[in-house]
């Protein structure tokens, strides 16, 4: 037992004294959600605009509060003239701008209609595109506010704001993803680099020469990462939760269960791979074209599954990600039990049992 | 006789994929012995080591180590040994300190208790003891090592190639260690690509291209020297390497450090021949010097032996 835990103090020593080990054990989980989160999204927030208010009157102050008051827009500069709004744009402060005609009210009074201009700075065409919907969705809705009186309700104002919302669900789906490609990368090809590092660099001869036996050499190597690989799963979650509103609606005893055994079926995929490869490259450039690709790709995170072609859809079955991913969605975002995800459950307990067998079978008590 | 051997190594056949690394190899270690495996590099020195120290198989022949057949109960003699390889194999990132508890703690020791068994190796390096090893000089690295492959009090030591790429100071040190610890009644095996250091140990095997040419203390490798041998010094060297070579009674010709060594069977080529021969030549600047032949003459002499053979 004192082997065991020397050798799992010297395994935390490895990790908490280098310092690329260290960044991608704990940055990378923190950069990569807010990246997702944050950079890599459609959502308008705080979108620099400018109003050019041409009626000054009690309807359009309306709609410009409406605008400001949705949260996405953020009024910049004083324009008083289409001038100034061109030289706002040119100044790089606004991506949109929003001319209310002259006598607004009085038009909308009179002839029933009145127009907005909308202008948009066409460099990024998506965030143009996105700011220009954002902001029609919202008039149409102060339009229809305005129909009120004397009109039939019509109850379309609702639906588009649904519509316009598409990147908080794209977060929703990014932290199951981020936390099965982080369990994934922590677990296999962390634990696979540093047991080839031990045959790279001759130490794992020494060990070999000591009367420890293999298991013991193996478990010391499994329980840091699995720890850390635990923790930047917790983390990423918390994060979620807080930075981003991301519910777990299931269980959360559960949930970890899952979690736990997914990290399991990972660190014995990457025991696996260092009992093939020699040297550090090898355990790198296996995991990554072996697993962290194919995690990425085939897993349905980014690409969904049903519009693959088939045969990459039968290969998808292989990826061990893509049930986790399945289990992971349905205890956080639809909130369901065990009852539904039992043979998603049973296939990574599966892989798990098989990565363990051929592991055994090829790992060598002698080098060579 | 068994027990008085504690190493013995019967027909011993190693081959890659494609050398043939140690052909049919034999030998006995006594217990208690200092014995060098002497060879260049590529003569299979390490792939002895290691079958010996059970980390690799043979493909055929028997190796037994203080009693215990190494390539079926290889967990027996793991517990029974020290092995220090070729390459400084500790974490360069762990001081010297937590390498050497690492170590202990792995055969289930302490430093502590074994503090008596490495003091006189410990103590040079304990004012270090937490600098990373990896920061460390060579010499120091050697002296580390080895203070790991003994902290758990082994009775059979194997090194191979321990002074390798350190320094003659320490190297010398590295030598006086061994022979405390062989006074204490260690069993040593160690090898070494360096001539100069057979006379160090009692017995040595001399060992080319995977076949050892000889065993035996190192003053009776030198007595059975079956030639006659003597030292040309001159300046030009060259010249004269070229003009020797040339000599049909002359069996072998090498440089060997300032000098130039001729080798002839016995009898063949008396000094007065070689005067006259190398006056003849033209050769001048020159002068015979005696010399007794040492390991590194055995040496090259079994190898030319065993090319023409």
């Amino acid at each position: 037992m004192k082997r065991l835990t020397s050798l799992i103090r010297k395994e935390f020593y490895h990790i908490f004294r280098d310092k690329r080990t260290l960044l991608i054990l704990f940055g990378m989980p923190v950069v990569q959600i807010l990246l997702f989160g944050y950079a890599i999204t459609n959502e308008i927030k705080d979108a620099h605009i400018a109003i050019l208010d041409q009626s000054h009157d009690e309807v359009s102050r309306r709609l410009a509060d409406k605008l400001v008051a949705s949260g996405y827009f953020l009024p910049d500069g004083q324009a008083e003239s289409i001038d100034d709004v061109e030289q706002l744009f040119r100044e790089g402060r606004i991506k949109m701008a929003v001319v209310v005609e002259p006598d607004f009210a009085d038009k909308l009074q009179h002839e029933g209609k009145a127009s907005v201009q909308l202008l948009a700075d066409a460099t990024d065409p998506n965030m143009a595109n996105t700011l220009v919907n954002y902001a029609t969705a919202i008039i149409q809705n102060f339009q229809l506010e305005l129909n009120q009186p004397g009109q039939p309700p019509i109850l379309v104002g609702a639906e588009v704001r649904l519509q316009y919302n598409p990147s908080l669900k794209g977060v929703f789906l990014f932290v199951p993803g981020l936390i099965t490609i982080l369990l994934m990368l922590v677990s296999a090809m962390m634990t696979s680099i540093s047991i080839a590092r031990e045959k790279e660099t001759g130490t794992m001869e020494v060990l070999l020469a000591s009367p420890m036996n293999p298991g013991q050499v193996i478990i010391a190597k499994v329980v840091p990462y699995f720890s850390l690989a635990f923790l930047d799963a917790v983390v990423v979650l918390l994060l979620g939760r807080y930075v981003f509103g991301v519910p777990i609606m299931g269980s959360v005893p559960l949930l970890l269960a899952e979690i736990m055994l997914f990290i399991i079926m990972a660190l014995s995929l990457g025991i696996l791979i260092s009992t093939v490869a020699q040297t550090q490259q090898t355990a790198l450039l296996l995991s990554l074209m072996g697993l962290m690709l194919p995690t990425i790709l085939l897993s349905g995170f980014i690409f969904p599954i049903e519009n693959m072609p088939l045969p990459l859809q039968i290969i998808s079955h292989i990826i061990p990600a893509r049930w986790f991913i399945v289990i992971e969605k349905a205890i956080m975002l639809k909130g369901v039990g065990i009852a539904y995800f039992w043979k998603e459950t049973l296939i990574l307990i599966g892989f798990t049992v098989f990565f363990i067998g051929m592991s055994i079978k090829k790992f060598n008590v002698r080098l060579g | 006789m068994e027990n008085q051997n504690a190493v013995i190594v019967k027909n011993l056949v190693k081959t890659y994929a494609h050398v043939e690394a140690l052909k049919e190899i034999s030998l006995n270690v006594k217990k208690g012995e200092l014995f060098g495996v002497i060879g260049p590099d590529g003569a299979g020195k390490t792939s002895l080591f290691r079958i010996m120290s059970s980390l690799l198989l043979p493909d055929s022949g028997e190796v037994n180590v203080l009693g215990i057949d190494v390539t079926r109960d290889y967990a027996s003699i793991r517990k029974k040994m020290g092995y220090m390889p070729g390459r400084f194999s500790l974490y360069q990132d762990l001081s010297i300190e937590e390498n050497i508890n690492l170590f202990a703690s792995i055969y289930d020791t302490t430093l502590e208790e074994n503090y008596e068994n490495i003091r006189y190796i410990y103590s040079q390096i304990e004012p270090f003891r937490k600098r990373r090893a990896g920061a460390l000089s060579g010499g120091m690295k050697q002296k580390l090592a080895l203070c790991c492959a003994l902290v758990h009090s082994p009775e059979i030591l194997f090194l191979d190639e321990p002074t390798t790429g350190v320094d003659a100071v320490s190297r010398s040190e590295f030598w006086e260690i061994l022979q405390m610890l062989k006074k204490r009644g260690m069993t040593i095996l160690v090898s070494t690509p360096y001539m100069d250091e057979a006379s160090l140990c009692d017995r040595v095997a001399l060992m080319q291209d995977g076949r050892i040419l000889s065993v035996d203390t190192p003053a009776k490798i030198t007595t059975a020297y079956a030639y006659s041998l003597v030292a040309i010094k001159t300046n030009e060297k060259y010249n004269m390497l070229s003009s020797l070579r040339m000599l049909e009674q002359a069996t072998l010709v090498y440089p060997f450090g300032e000098n130039i060594h001729v080798v002839s069977d016995k009898g063949k080529l008396t000094s007065e021949e070689l005067t006259k021969y190398l006056s003849a030549q033209g050769m001048e600047n020159w002068e015979i010097v005696e010399v007794a032949p040492d390991i590194e003459d055995c040496f090259i002499a079994l190898m030319n032996q065993h090319v023409a053979a």
